[in-house]
C-alpha cells in the first residue's frame, strides 16, 4: 500500500476523462489521496471539480480512465465499476454535497443512524428480527446511537439532537452533513465546499473539525473548496484543475506559486495574451514587423488598456492616419466600447482550451494592435 | 392582561363608532346594489301589460339585515375572534395537552373492543347489525388498506395511485384459491398477502427508475390492468359477473357460522342472528388493523422504516449513504401491497362476493384521500380520517329525516360526494397537511419528547 513516497496511497485516480455530449468536463486527470492527508481540489467555477467528485462517488459512470482505491484492509475497489450505493457501503467512501442534502424533516438523531442504515439492517438480520425485538438488535442499535451521540458531540450540537435538521442555521447543518457522512465509517471523505456560505469564525471551526477527523481516523480527506483560507490553511495536498485538466499538483506552497495556478486564477494581462498571439500569427507577423519598437511601447499601451477597462476615455494621441482603411477607422472611431468588449472576450477566450473561436477573436484583437500601432509611428 | 383591558377599555366608545359607521357603509353599498335588483321588479297586470311594482318593504329589510350583521360583525364577532388568538397566543408556551389526549390511543382501542357489544346492548342483536357491519367493519377495512398505503405514500414518499390492485389480488386470491381449492380463510389469507406482495415487487422492478407525476402515472395503469384482466379473463374469473358463493371463515377451523345445530349460535346457545358472524368479523379486522399498525409503528423504529423516511426526504443522499434505494424501494411497495391484500382477502370473506365492479379507480382515490386527510405517515391521522370520510358517507345513507325538510324526492347519499368534496377543501384549507401534521421522531436522544412540525418534512417526489 505504501508507495516509494512512503506515503499510504488511498485513492489514486488515473487518465480519468468525464465527456457531457461536445463538452469535456474532466480531460485525462491523474491524482492520488494518501491516508491521514487532506487533499484539496480546487480550480476556477467549471473547472470539473463536482464532476470529478460525482466519479469518484459513483454517480457519474466516467466516460475513460481508472480509480483504485485501496482499503485498510487491502481490499482494492475499481470505483468506476461500483454502483452508487455501493461506492459507499464496499469502498467506504463517504461524502458531502455542495448543496447540502439532509434529511430535514428527521432528527439529527435520525440522520446520523440513517447514515448507519447498512450495520443496522444487518444486525436487524434484515428486519425480520428486529420485528420480533431481538437482543441482538438491541445492543447494535444502542451502539449506533452512542455512535451518533459522540459526532453530535463532536460538531456541538448534542442538545439540539431532538430537533428536525432543517431547522439548523446553515454553518451546523454543513457541520451535520460532515458528521452524516464519518457516521457511515468512511476511509475516505469526500467534502463538497464545506466552507460554502460559512462565517470566518464558522469557517475556522470546521478547519479544527476536519484537521481533528485527519488525525484522529486516520482518514483520507478529499476536499472541493473555493475558500483559500480554508484550502491553503488545512490541506496537505493541492490538486488544481481548469477546464477539466489538472494544472498543477503539489504542497499548496507550491500550487500558490506556480505561474500556472496564477494563471488560470487572476488571467493574463491582456497586452502579454496579444503579443502571444502576434507571435502565434502568422499573417499577423507580417503586419507586427517593427515587434521590438512595440515591445518598447508597451507600458504605455498597458495604461492605455487598463483605462479603457475602467471606461476612461483614451487621451487623444490615437488619431488615425489617412492610409488606414475606411473600415478600420470606422470601427476606431465609432466602436470604442464595442473594441473594449472585445477585447475581453478575446482575453476569455484565449483562457479556454477550445481552439477555433479564440484564434478568431484574438486575430481581431492583434489585428488592432497592429493598426494601433502603426497609427502611433 | 390588565395592561390590555386598560387599552381596550377607552377604545370600546370607539367600537361602536366604527360598528355603525360600517353598518352604514353597508347599508348604502346594499341599497345601491339592490336597488334595481329588488327594489323594482316588472310584472304583468291583469290586463296583460308591464308594470313596475316598487318592493321598498323588501328592499329595505334586506338593507337592515345587511346593516345588523355587518354591525354584529364588527362590534362583537371581531374583537372576540381577536380576543380568542390573543388567548390561543399567551397560552402557547404552557403546551399541556390534557389527559384525554394523552390517552387518545389507549381510549380507542378499549372503545373499539367493546363497540360491538355496546351496540348488542342498545340497539338490540338485529339492531347492531347495521352498526357493527356497515360502520365497524367497513370503515376498519380502509383504516387497514389506508394504513397499507401509508407506507407506501406516508412513509416511503412513493405516489401510488393503483393501491387497490393489490387488494383486488388478495380479494381474488381467496375468491378463486377458495371456490378452486376450498382452501380454508386461514390458510388462505396469508398466502393471498404475500401474494399482493409478490405483485407488488412485480410493479415495483419496472416503476423504480420513474419518480414523483410519472409514477403516479404507472401506478394508475397497473390498477387499471389488473381490473382489466379481472373483467377480460372470464374462464377463471367469470368477468363481471364476479366470483360468488365464497365460504364464510370459520372460528379458526372449529366452529362454523350457520344455522346448523354445530354452528356458532347453537353451540354457545346464542340466538340465531348473522350478527354473531359479523362481530367475529369485526373482530378478525380489528386484529388486522392491529397488526398493521404494529408492524408500522416497529418498522418505522428500524433501519428499514428509517431508511424509508430518508428516502422520501431525500433520495441521492440515501445512495451517498450507502443505502440499496431499489430494495428499500421494493420492500416498501412490497409491505404496503401485502396489507393491501389481507384486507383483500378479508373483502372476499365478508361480502362472499367479488367482482372487478369493486376495485375501480375511485377505490385507489378513496384510500389516497384518506392517507393525505389523516396527515401522511401518521396512523392516529389517517384513522380519524377514515372514520370521518368512510363512516360520513355511511351516515349520510342514513339521514332520511333530510326527506322531511327538502321532500320525499331528496336522496342525501347522491350528495355525499359533493359534500365531501367540499370538507375536503375546507380541511385541507385550515389543516393543509391534513388532520396531524407533525411527524413523530422514530428515536429520542433526550428525555423531552417533541414532535416535528409538518414544515420541516417532505412529501417525497417519487
Amino acid at each position: 500500500m505504501a508507495d516509494m513516497t512512503g506515503k499510504d496511497t488511498i485513492l489514486s485516480v488515473e487518465h480519468l476523462s468525464m465527456i457531457f455530449g461536445g463538452l469535456i468536463a474532466v480531460n485525462d486527470l491523474s491524482f492520488q489521496a494518501h491516508r491521514g492527508e487532506i487533499t484539496a481540489l480546487i480550480g476556477p467555477n467549471g473547472a470539473g471539480k463536482t464532476t470529478v467528485f460525482n466519479c469518484i462517488t459513483g454517480f457519474y459512470k466516467p466516460t475513460q480512465g481508472m480509480m483504485k482505491l485501496t482499503r485498510k484492509t487491502g481490499e482494492e475497489f475499481l470505483l468506476e465499476r461500483l454502483p452508487d450505493f455501493k461506492v459507499n457501503r464496499e469502498a467506504k467512501v463517504a461524502r458531502t454535497f455542495q448543496n447540502l442534502r439532509l434529511f430535514s424533516g428527521l432528527t439529527l438523531l435520525e440522520n446520523l443512524l440513517v447514515a448507519q442504515h447498512n450495520a443496522l439492517n444487518k444486525a436487524s438480520y434484515y428486519t425480520i428480527g428486529g420485528l420480533f425485538g431481538l437482543s441482538h438488535y438491541k445492543t447494535h442499535a444502542a451502539e449506533a446511537k452512542d455512535k451518533a451521540r459522540f459526532w453530535l458531540d463532536r460538531i456541538g450540537l448534542l442538545a439540539r439532537a431532538d430537533d428536525p435538521a432543517g431547522d439548523l442555521p446553515y454553518g451546523a447543518q454543513r457541520r451535520l452533513e460532515i458528521a452524516r457522512a464519518m457516521c457511515t465509517g468512511p476511509e475516505l471523505l469526500c467534502l463538497d465546499e464545506p466552507a460554502a456560505g460559512l462565517n470566518p469564525r464558522e469557517s475556522d471551526e470546521l478547519n479544527k473539525l476536519l484537521l481533528a477527523i485527519r488525525d484522529d481516523h486516520n482518514m483520507a480527506i478529499l476536499l472541493i473548496e473555493h475558500d483559500m483560507s480554508v484550502v491553503m490553511g488545512i490541506s496537505d495536498h493541492v490538486v488544481v484543475l481548469d477546464y477539466g485538466k489538472k494544472i498543477s499538483d503539489g504542497t499548496p506552497n507550491h500550487v500558490k506559486n506556480d505561474p500556472a495556478v496564477i494563471r488560470a486564477y487572476l488571467g493574463v494581462e491582456d497586452v502579454e495574451e496579444e503579443l502571444n498571439a502576434l507571435a502565434a500569427e502568422p499573417a499577423a507577423k507580417a503586419a507586427a514587423a517593427a515587434a521590438p519598437a512595440l515591445k518598447s511601447e508597451l507600458p504605455k499601451l498597458a495604461t492605455e488598456f487598463k483605462r479603457e477597462r475602467v471606461n476612461i476615455p483614451p487621451p487623444p494621441v490615437l488619431t488615425l492616419p489617412d492610409e488606414v482603411p475606411a473600415v478600420a477607422a470606422k470601427t476606431k472611431a465609432v466602436a470604442e466600447p464595442a473594441r473594449v468588449a472585445a477585447t475581453v472576450a478575446a482575453k476569455k477566450a484565449v483562457a479556454r482550451p477550445v481552439k477555433t473561436p479564440a484564434k478568431k477573436t484574438t486575430k481581431t484583437a492583434a489585428k488592432k494592435t497592429a493598426k494601433k500601432k502603426g497609427g502611433r509611428a | 392582561m390588565t395592561a390590555q383591558s386598560q387599552t381596550q377599555a377607552p377604545s370600546q366608545g370607539n367600537l361602536f363608532q366604527n360598528a355603525i359607521r360600517d353598518a352604514i357603509y353597508a347599508g348604502i353599498v346594499v341599497f345601491g346594489l339592490f336597488i334595481l335588483l329588488i327594489g323594482f321588479k316588472t310584472d304583468q297586470n291583469i290586463k296583460n301589460e308591464l308594470i313596475l311594482v316598487q318592493r321598498w318593504g323588501l328592499l329595505f329589510s334586506m338593507v337592515a339585515a345587511a346593516m345588523a350583521l355587518r354591525f354584529v360583525t364588527t362590534a362583537f364577532i371581531q374583537p372576540a375572534l381577536a380576543a380568542r388568538k390573543a388567548a390561543k397566543a399567551a397560552a402557547k408556551p404552557a403546551e399541556k395537552h390534557g389527559w384525554l389526549r394523552d390517552n387518545f390511543a389507549k381510549l380507542a382501542l378499549i372503545f373499539l373492543v367493546i363497540y360491538p357489544f355496546l351496540m348488542l346492548a342498545l340497539t338490540g342483536v338485529n339492531g347492531s347489525l347495521k352498526w357493527v357491519d356497515n360502520f365497524g367493519i367497513q370503515i376498519l377495512i380502509y383504516v387497514m388498506l389506508a394504513w397499507g398505503l401509508n407506507i407506501v405514500v406516508g412513509l416511503a414518499g412513493l405516489l401510488d395511485l393503483g393501491y387497490v390492485a393489490f387488494y383486488a389480488v388478495g380479494a381474488y386470491a381467496y375468491a378463486l384459491l377458495s371456490s378452486y381449492f376450498g382452501l380454508s380463510f386461514w390458510i388462505l389469507l396469508p398466502l393471498a398477502g404475500i401474494l399482493a406482495a409478490f405483485w407488488g415487487v412485480i410493479l415495483g422492478f419496472p416503476v423504480l427508475r420513474l419518480r414523483g407525476d410519472y409514477l403516479a402515472i404507472v401506478t394508475l395503469a397497473f390498477g387499471e390492468i389488473i381490473r382489466l384482466v379481472l373483467i377480460n379473463w372470464t374462464a377463471v374469473t367469470k368477468g363481471t359477473f364476479g366470483v360468488s358463493g365464497i365460504a364464510k371463515a370459520t372460528l379458526f377451523g372449529f366452529v362454523e357460522f350457520n344455522a346448523k345445530p354445530d354452528g356458532f349460535a347453537a353451540t354457545f346457545g346464542l340466538q340465531m342472528s348473522t350478527v354473531w358472524y359479523k362481530i367475529f368479523l369485526y373482530y378478525l379486522i380489528l386484529a388486522l388493523c392491529l397488526l398493521t399498525a404494529y408492524v408500522t409503528i416497529r418498522l418505522r423504529r428500524l433501519p428499514i422504516g428509517r431508511a424509508w423516511e430518508a428516502l422520501r426526504e431525500d433520495e441521492i443522499a440515501c445512495r451517498s449513504l450507502g443505502i440499496n434505494t431499489t430494495t428499500t424501494k421494493l420492500t416498501a411497495f412490497a409491505i404496503g401491497a401485502m396489507f393491501g391484500g389481507f384486507a383483500g382477502a378479508f373483502f372476499a370473506v365478508r361480502q362472499g362476493f367479488v367482482s372487478p365492479e369493486s376495485f375501480v379507480f375511485l377505490e385507489s382515490a378513496v384510500i389516497l384521500a384518506i392517507v393525505v386527510l389523516g396527515g401522511m405517515g401518521s396512523l392516529g391521522g389517517i384513522a380519524i380520517a377514515a372514520i370521518a370520510m368512510i363512516g360520513g358517507t355511511e351516515l349520510l345513507r342514513q339521514m332520511d329525516f333530510m326527506k322531511v325538510i327538502f321532500g320525499p324526492d331528496f336522496t342525501p347519499e347522491l350528495y355525499r360526494m359533493l359534500i365531501f368534496g367540499l370538507a375536503m377543501v375546507v380541511v385541507m384549507l385550515y389543516k393543509p397537511r391534513g388532520f396531524v401534521g407533525t411527524r413523530e421522531p422514530s428515536d429520542f436522544m433526550h428525555a423531552e419528547r417533541k414532535a416535528i412540525s409538518g414544515e420541516f418534512t417532505k412529501e417525497g417526489h417519487g
